[in-house]
């Protein structure tokens, strides 16, 4: 028996690669594409926001022109709050976030901050004064803020400590004063 | 001088006393229209702010147009951009300002800016290496044609080609 049945009229097989550099670019690029994509999300990834670790830096200029700092503010225990103007489980916790931080805020180890979320500074300014606020409140220009936390809409609640460790996570608007003011009490006593 | 010319006399000085202050009151009341239509404010339409609006997007409602987002948030900012227009902004310029302000991700296309780059440069140049490829493999294929490799045997008449096969076939199995 033969060890191959290879028909003899058909011509000799090709060699299986050759070695051409125009392959090699081909790879290269696609290798470097897909390089770049992995690093691309992975960089995506790269914000960890999670309860117990340390919660993304950023900066906030306020509607009156302060510039705000995360990182500036420990030893202190810091809620920030997204909200917009047009959002209206927003205007439901408003007036609350309000009287909790007029609670808090004879201390001076508390600091609420609010970061607007893709509104316009007229409507959001008109909201502050409707509902009386005074915490600090600026504009999260560029949705960069937001981004880092990854909100998936407003309201949205994020309590740091006073060790600048995310502690508390809230994805739907407070019902009461009290509410808010037992979330932040147990930071207090670290 | 008699009555005659005195009252002639009186009537071209009323006639001209009139067109004095008819000419005193046009010249008061141009300044006044120049104004009125200085005052009356431009307002672009609905068209002149969607043809705008149709290139953005807003970060709340994903994969809807400005031009057609139903929502509050995108309504104000339709607000925004006709105000802008009304305050003479270019298109670039209103598009500059919701970049700053909302981000890149609110324009339908990224700016080309960065790894954004590869949006652009991709398409083409993918494009262009499926027609090497294709040509590569079109050249390949008739040069197989013309040296009678076997796909040579496509060219000979159908039943022929059938009887070839049927042949070598049968060959193959005797050897068996």
């Amino acid at each position: 028996m033969p060890d191959e049945v290879i028909p003899s009229s058909l011509p000799d097989a090709q060699p299986a690669s050759r070695f051409s550099w125009g392959r090699v670019l081909v790879w290269a690029f696609l290798g470097g594409l897909l390089l770049l994509l992995f690093f691309g999300l992975l960089r995506a990834q790269g914000t960890n926001v999670r309860i117990g670790k340390p919660a993304p830096d950023f900066t906030l200029t306020t509607y009156d022109g302060q510039v705000i700092q995360l990182s500036a503010l420990r030893g202190k225990v810091v809620l920030i709050n997204f909200w917009a103007s047009w959002c209206k489980p927003c205007e439901d916790e408003a007036e609350e976030l309000e009287a909790a931080w007029r609670y808090f805020q004879p201390r001076g180890d508390v600091l609420f901050l609010g970061i607007a979320w893709t509104d316009t500074e007229e409507k959001s300014l008109a909201y502050l004064q409707r509902f009386g606020i005074t915490y600090p409140n600026g504009a999260d220009m560029g949705t960069r803020i937001s981004q880092l936390y990854r909100i998936t809409g407003v309201p949205e609640t994020y309590l740091v400590d006073r060790q600048g460790n995310l502690v508390y996570i809230k994805i739907s608007p407070f019902l009461s004063t009290q509410e808010i003011i037992d979330v932040i009490t147990p930071y207090l006593e670290q | 001088m008699c009555a005659h010319e005195a009252d002639l006399e009186g009537t071209v000085n009323r006639t001209s006393s009139l067109f004095v202050w008819m000419l005193f009151f046009a010249l008061l009341l141009l300044p006044i229209s120049a104004m009125a239509q200085e005052a009356t404010p431009y307002v672009p339409s609905d068209d002149e702010v969607n043809a705008i609006a149709k290139d953005m997007y807003c970060p709340v409602c994903e994969n809807t147009p400005l031009d057609v987002c139903p929502t509050q948030a995108c309504e104000e900012w339709r607000q925004l951009i006709r105000e802008q227009l009304a305050q003479g902004w270019s298109e670039e310029q209103i598009k500059q300002f919701f970049v700053e302000r909302y981000g890149a991700r609110v324009l339908s296309a990224p700016p080309p800016r960065g790894i954004n780059w590869l949006v652009y440069v991709m398409p083409p140049l993918a494009f262009i290496a499926g027609v090497l490829i294709l040509v590569r493999a079109m050249r390949a294929w008739k040069a197989g044609t013309g040296a009678g490799t076997p796909s040579a045997v496509e060219e000979l008449p159908a039943e022929e080609a059938h009887d070839e096969y049927l042949r070598r076939v049968e060959e193959e199995l005797k050897k068996l």
